[in-house]
Order: C-alpha cells, then sequence, then structure tokens
C-alpha cells in the first residue's frame, strides 16, 4: 500500500508495513493539534468545531531589566563578545528561565565566550537537544544548548533556529560532552553539525532512514487486540485536545 | 592411504576411516612476528554479564592493553520521549518512569517538576507531597545504589556481594509495592503531587529499614574495604579528574569522585531539600575506589534525609488543590496494583453525574499546559537528569528531552579505559553505574 503524502490519514495506516528502514520520512503530516476541537481530520470530529484554529503564540523577545541574574549575564556577554548584536535575535525569559535566542552559525562564539570568559563561566554543558516547531517558520528545527555555571550557580539556554537540512556548528570543540548529544539530535532531527568528530546515529539503527522525532515523522505501531476489539496505535486514535 | 584435501583416508573393514591432522603450528607462528603490533578487536557485548545491560564496547586490544574503547548505545531505544508526545501529560508519568529502571521515581520527579513549572504552580505543592516526593526519592538512591555495589561487586569477582546487594534491596522495594503497588515503574509521583499517600504499614517498614540496613552496610564495608583484591581493582583505576569530567559532562558520584562537591541538591535546591540536614560526601582518588567509597557515604547520608522526612511527614493533602489539575480519582492499591478506589467508582457511577463528567473530561482529555519551555535538573543517582519539556498550550507534550545521566556519563569509557587493562574497562565502566534503560530511553 502506498501513502500518498497529502493523504489525511493521520498516521500510518494498520495494514501499512512498520515504519523501518525502508521509509522515507517526511512521509505524512499527522493532523494539526491546533485546528479543530480534536485534533482529527475527516468527519470523526461531530462537535461543530472543526473549523476551530489554534495559533501559536509567537515568541517574543522580553524587554530589560530580565530580573535575578539573567541582566548580568546578558550584559557580560555584550561586554565580552562584540558581535553580541548580531549574533543575539532575542533575549526571552520565561518561568524565570533565561533564552538567548542564536543566530546558528555563531552558536559556537558564543558558547566559547559563555565558557571562558570570568564572569561568565558556563563550564557545564548540561543537555543538547532539538524541538521541531513544525508549521510555524522555515527554520522550524530548534537546537537548544543548556548550560550551566558551576561557579555561580546559573543556568541560561541557547537557542538555535534552523531550516530543516540545515546545518549548526558543532559546539564538541567547546564541550566534549555535546558529542553524543549532538549525535543524539542529529539521529532524531537530522540536524547536521559541522565540525563534528564522528556525526553518526547513537540510538537508531545506522541504515535507518528518516529522522523520528520530527513532527511529520509518525508514531508507528501496531493495534492492539483485547477480548476482540481492536484499538488502533495511540497516533491515529482520537486526540482529545 | 591416500591424501584427498585436508585428511588422509584409508579403507579398513569397518570402512572408510578419514585421519585428521592440525597444520603444522611451526610454520603457522612463524610467519608471525610475536614481536609485532599485532591488534584484537574484541566486540564486547551487547550480552554480556559485566556491561549493565545491553552496552556494547568494541575494544582494540594489544595483548590485554586496551588502545581503543568505541561504546556503542542504542540496543534498548524504546523511544520514550517520541511516545510522550501522544499522550497527555499525566500519562507521561508511566513512560518516563521506564527510563531508568533502577531509579524510576527520579525520572517520575524530574518530569513532574518540569510539568509543574511549566504550569506555574511549583509553590503550591504541598508540604507533604514534596516531603513524600524526598522520601521516596532518597530510598530510590539507596537502592539503586546497593544495585550499583550488589553488580559492581559481581563484576569484580565478589559474587556474595550481589547477593547481598539484592536482598537488602528488596526491602525497599517492598516498601514502594507497599505504597504504590508496584516494586518498578510506579508512576507513584504525578504532576501536582503522588498518587496516594504513604500507608502507616510503609512507615513502619521504613522505620525498620532505617535500622536495619546500617548494620549490614557496616558488614559490606568491612568485607570489602580491607580485601586486597577488592583494593587492587578499584585504586587507581578508572582515573578521571574533575577537568575530565566537568569536559565530558560527568556528574554525580564520578564528579564528587573526584573532588568537586557539586550536588544539585545542594547546589540548586528543589523540593525543599535546602530544609535537610546532610552532607555532600567527596572523595579525592578520582578512581573506582573514591566512587565507591562515595557511593557508600550517599547510602548514609540519604538514610539521615529518610529519617528527617519521616519526622517532617505531617498529616496534609498530597495533591494540589486545584481541582483542574488534581486527578479527581482517589486511588487504592488493589491485587493487580494501583488503581481508582472501589468507593470512587461506586460515587462517580452511582451518585454524582457532575463527578463522573469531571473524572472522564480529566482523565482522557488531560488538563491544558500553558505555552513555554522550562529545563529541570535534579540529583540523579548518577549525576544530574535534566527534563526539558516543552508545551504548546495542549494536553499533550509537544516535546520532552530527557538529559540522562547514563547516557552523558557512558562517554567517559574511553577517557578511563584506553592505555589500562582490559579487566579495568569493567571497573571504570561499572564505576559509571550506567542503566542502559536510561542510557537508551
Amino acid at each position: 500500500m502506498t501513502i500518498e503524502p497529502n493523504e489525511p490519514t493521520g498516521g500510518v495506516p494498520v495494514s501499512a508495513d512498520p515504519v523501518g528502514a525502508d521509509f522515507d520520512a517526511p512521509a505524512q503530516t499527522r493532523p494539526s493539534p491546533n485546528k479543530g476541537m480534536f485534533g482529527i481530520t475527516g468527519s470523526g470530529d461531530v462537535s461543530g468545531f472543526g473549523g476551530l484554529v489554534r495559533r501559536q503564540p509567537e515568541i517574543t523577545s522580553t524587554p530589560k531589566p530580565y530580573g535575578g541574574y539573567f541582566d548580568e549575564v546578558t550584559d557580560a556577554l555584550e561586554e565580552a563578545y562584540p558581535g553580541f548584536s548580531d549574533a543575539i535575535e532575542k533575549v526571552v525569559v520565561d518561568r524565570g528561565e533565561l533564552t538567548l535566542h542564536i543566530k546558528p552559525e555563531r552558536i559556537l562564539e558564543v558558547v566559547q565566550i559563555m565558557r571562558d570568559d570570568e564572569s561568565l563561566r558556563f563550564e557545564l554543558c548540561s543537555s543538547v537537544s532539538g524541538v521541531d516547531y513544525l508549521n510555524s517558520d522555515a527554520r522550524r528545527l530548534h537546537v537548544i544548548y543548556h548550560l550551566a555555571s558551576m561557579t555561580y550557580r546559573r543556568r541560561v539556554r541557547l537557542e538555535a533556529a534552523i531550516p530543516a537540512g540545515g546545518s549548526v556548528p558543532s559546539v564538541t570543540s567547546v564541550y566534549p560532552t555535546a558529542d553524543w548529544q549532538e549525535r543524539e539530535t542529529y539521529d532524531m532531527f537530522g540536524v547536521i553539525f559541522t565540525g563534528h568528530p564522528n556525526l553518526t546515529r547513537v540510538l537508531m539503527p545506522d541504515d535507518w532512514e528518516g529522522h523520528p522525532q520530527r513532527k511529520d515523522y509518525p508514531l508507528g505501531g501496531v493495534p492492539v487486540e483485547y477480548k476482540g476489539a481492536e484499538i488502533p496505535p495511540p497516533d491515529q486514535r482520537r486526540v482529545y485536545q | 592411504m591416500t591424501q584427498s584435501g585436508y585428511a588422509s583416508e584409508r579403507e579398513t573393514t569397518e570402512g572408510r576411516v578419514f585421519t585428521v591432522t592440525g597444520g603444522d603450528w611451526d610454520t603457522v607462528t612463524g610467519s608471525v612476528d610475536p614481536l609485532s603490533n599485532e591488534k584484537i578487536v574484541v566486540n564486547m557485548g551487547p550480552q554480556h554479564p559485566s556491561t549493565h545491560g545491553v552496552l556494547r564496547l568494541v575494544l582494540e586490544l594489544e595483548g590485554e592493553t586496551v588502545q581503543e574503547v568505541r561504546p556503542v548505545v542504542g540496543y534498548l531505544h524504546t523511544g520514550i520521549e517520541k511516545n510522550l508526545e501522544y499522550r497527555n501529560w499525566t500519562q507521561g508519568t508511566t513512560f518516563v518512569t521506564r527510563a531508568d529502571y533502577l531509579a524510576p521515581l527520579f525520572n517520575e520527579a524530574g518530569y513532574c517538576l518540569a510539568v509543574e513549572k511549566l504550569l506555574g504552580i511549583t509553590d503550591e505543592i504541598t508540604e507533604r507531597a514534596n516531603t513524600i516526593r524526598v522520601l521516596f526519592m532518597e530510598l530510590n538512591r539507596i537502592s539503586s545504589h546497593l544495585v550499583w555495589l550488589a553488580t559492581t561487586g559481581m563484576e569484580l569477582g565478589a559474587i556474595s556481594m550481589m547477593l547481598y546487594g539484592f536482598r537488602e534491596r528488596e526491602y525497599i522495594l517492598d516498601i514502594f509495592e507497599e505504597t504504590t503497588g508496584l516494586r518498578m515503574n510506579h508512576a507513584y509521583i504525578r504532576p501536582g503531587g503522588v498518587a496516594q499517600d504513604v500507608p502507616d504499614s510503609a512507615i513502619k517498614k521504613i522505620r525498620e529499614f532505617l535500622v536495619y540496613l546500617p548494620k549490614k552496610l557496616k558488614e559490606y564495608e568491612d568485607m570489602l574495604s580491607g580485601q586486597v583484591i577488592w583494593q587492587e581493582r578499584t585504586q587507581g583505576v578508572g582515573v578521571l579528574d574533575v577537568t575530565g569530567c566537568v569536559a565530558l559532562g560527568i556528574t554525580g558520584p564520578v564528579l564528587r569522585s573526584a573532588g568537586l562537591a557539586w550536588d544539585l541538591r545542594k547546589t540548586m535546591p528543589y523540593c525543599g531539600y535546602e530544609n535537610y540536614e546532610f552532607d555532600v560526601p567527596t572523595a579525592t582518588t578520582a578512581d573506582v575506589w573514591g566512587r565507591y567509597q562515595v557511593r557508600l557515604a550517599e547510602i548514609r547520608e540519604s538514610l539521615k534525609i529518610v529519617e528527617q522526612a519521616l519526622d517532617r511527614l505531617r498529616p496534609g493533602p498530597i495533591f494540589v488543590s486545584d481541582k483542574k489539575i488534581a486527578w479527581p480519582a482517589q486511588l487504592a492499591v488493589g491485587l493487580d496494583g494501583m488503581g481508582n478506589s472501589l468507593e470512587h467508582v461506586a460515587k462517580i457511577m452511582g451518585q454524582s453525574m457532575e463527578s463522573l463528567i469531571h473524572h472522564f473530561k480529566l482523565v482522557t482529555e488531560g488538563f491544558r499546559v500553558p505555552p513555554g519551555q522550562v529545563y529541570v535538573a535534579i540529583e540523579h543517582p548518577r549525576g544530574e537528569l535534566g527534563v526539558h519539556a516543552v508545551s504548546d498550550g495542549g494536553t499533550h507534550p509537544y516535546r520532552v528531552h530527557m538529559r540522562d545521566p547514563s547516557f552523558v556519563n557512558l562517554q567517559a569509557i574511553p577517557a578511563m579505559a584506553e592505555g589500562a587493562l582490559l579487566a579495568d574497562v569493567i571497573a571504570g565502566g561499572a564505576s559509571l553505574d550506567p542503566v542502559m534503560g536510561g542510557c537508551d530511553r
């Protein structure tokens, strides 16, 4: 059975082959959770709210002062990094966390300063991961770095947005711990980290095709049979939003 | 007698007889220079008793010296992060708990703290719920460290330690079972509180355990620490200093064994850890021995915290008061684990239509979480467990990433093992305490 790219099936049909090596994502889009009452397409939605569209809130910069240590961090970075105004796209403070949105090509310069500057000292790169903001804008893949300063006991999040198939410089030369985490982000989202010593898949098999944690990659799965009744795999069930 | 191929044959009355002889070893070995650098590639794992689950190490050996080691992970990848995106926020607990199966309550706690931070209800978590969380996390830390002691003992030749470690862990699992209904994969800590209250019988068991374990711990320390074999296998083995640890992102007991007292319970407290009195044990040897010392000391510190938590346990609600978030059903432990209490089912099915609607909406649909992202880190038995949760305003997580300490820490194996002996790979790897369920998620 072939799947048309635009067919609104909402997932892998039951009779389709299991998602695997021969799967070439992106194949289909799961129904947008922002449309309708239940996030389903076709005739299933009888609520009368099928035309409802929820917009994704836009991420906006937070005005200064940011409060807490956030002002110190941004000021110190601005002082130490001459390209600050060019490289930093947005500064967002939300729920007591500081996020710096950074131009992807500048990320290596920024983390170098974040680690080495005496008033910043983010020695530990806690986490590197990705988020796929499908349908937001062309730069849908966000690479997210969580840095921690052990000296000052602070945390900061750096975010670099790239289009699908885009690349971002690897930070492994500054934070060797990013090695596997960048590999995981490549594996799951297809983000290419230029300058990475060994950018191969780390969790999925080497010959896997597609990047499973992209939003247009279906969950897959098989129906569950219980006492004669069949329950479809989770991504094809009615989604209560 | 005739020669055909590599066997000679001759006819006898019983039939044809073949005589097979080996090759001439002198010519075989003579062609190889014994002093040449002949490298052997050994594939250790993914099924190997001392690789803590399905870890595969590709070792390049020269004699018994490890020239290069390359860890290969991913054999236990179950797509937990992807699955979370298709379930509601509360259901997420049942998935994350299965990641690092030796520390399920930490996975749940990290995830729930992240959800609560997204909801903005961190300060509304009740005193009792926080105390229960601390109590159970510390018991879980002890059980996790006991398994470490047990498996490491086994891997370094102290088989009896394996039996003892698992035996003591069983006491803790009994306590968990009494409270949550399950020995592992509890789904006990929920966004907004904990699933149900701790029964008095469990409190009694914990008190007994507090008396029981220190004596046993002393015995095991006496058994291992003075042992020459144990000392030889651990001292000066798998050395990784503070610089190496921080560069490679290694946290937890391994970092503390190198001398840096970095413990998130102290440095960035959560769940009210700032109100407990405990020390952060460190060592300065930065080797397997140091990690052993640190973990033993941590078990003792955890016992101290458990005792304080028991004393702080006051009657009170265990869930936030907001009915739009709090789980509607009263839960109870039945014969087959935790589920809705019979009284609750009788009420919603027989008496109150509104309760039934409320129950149905909250259980099938779940609560909405305002859009945004948070990162919450807690001190897991193996290091920093970070949960990066993103919400788009819906009832399902948009993305959850678990920064699991096992995954990050395993990167240190080459740094610890290259240039050392093959046997030290086992000791060094064991000292990282990797759990593949958490590593591969």
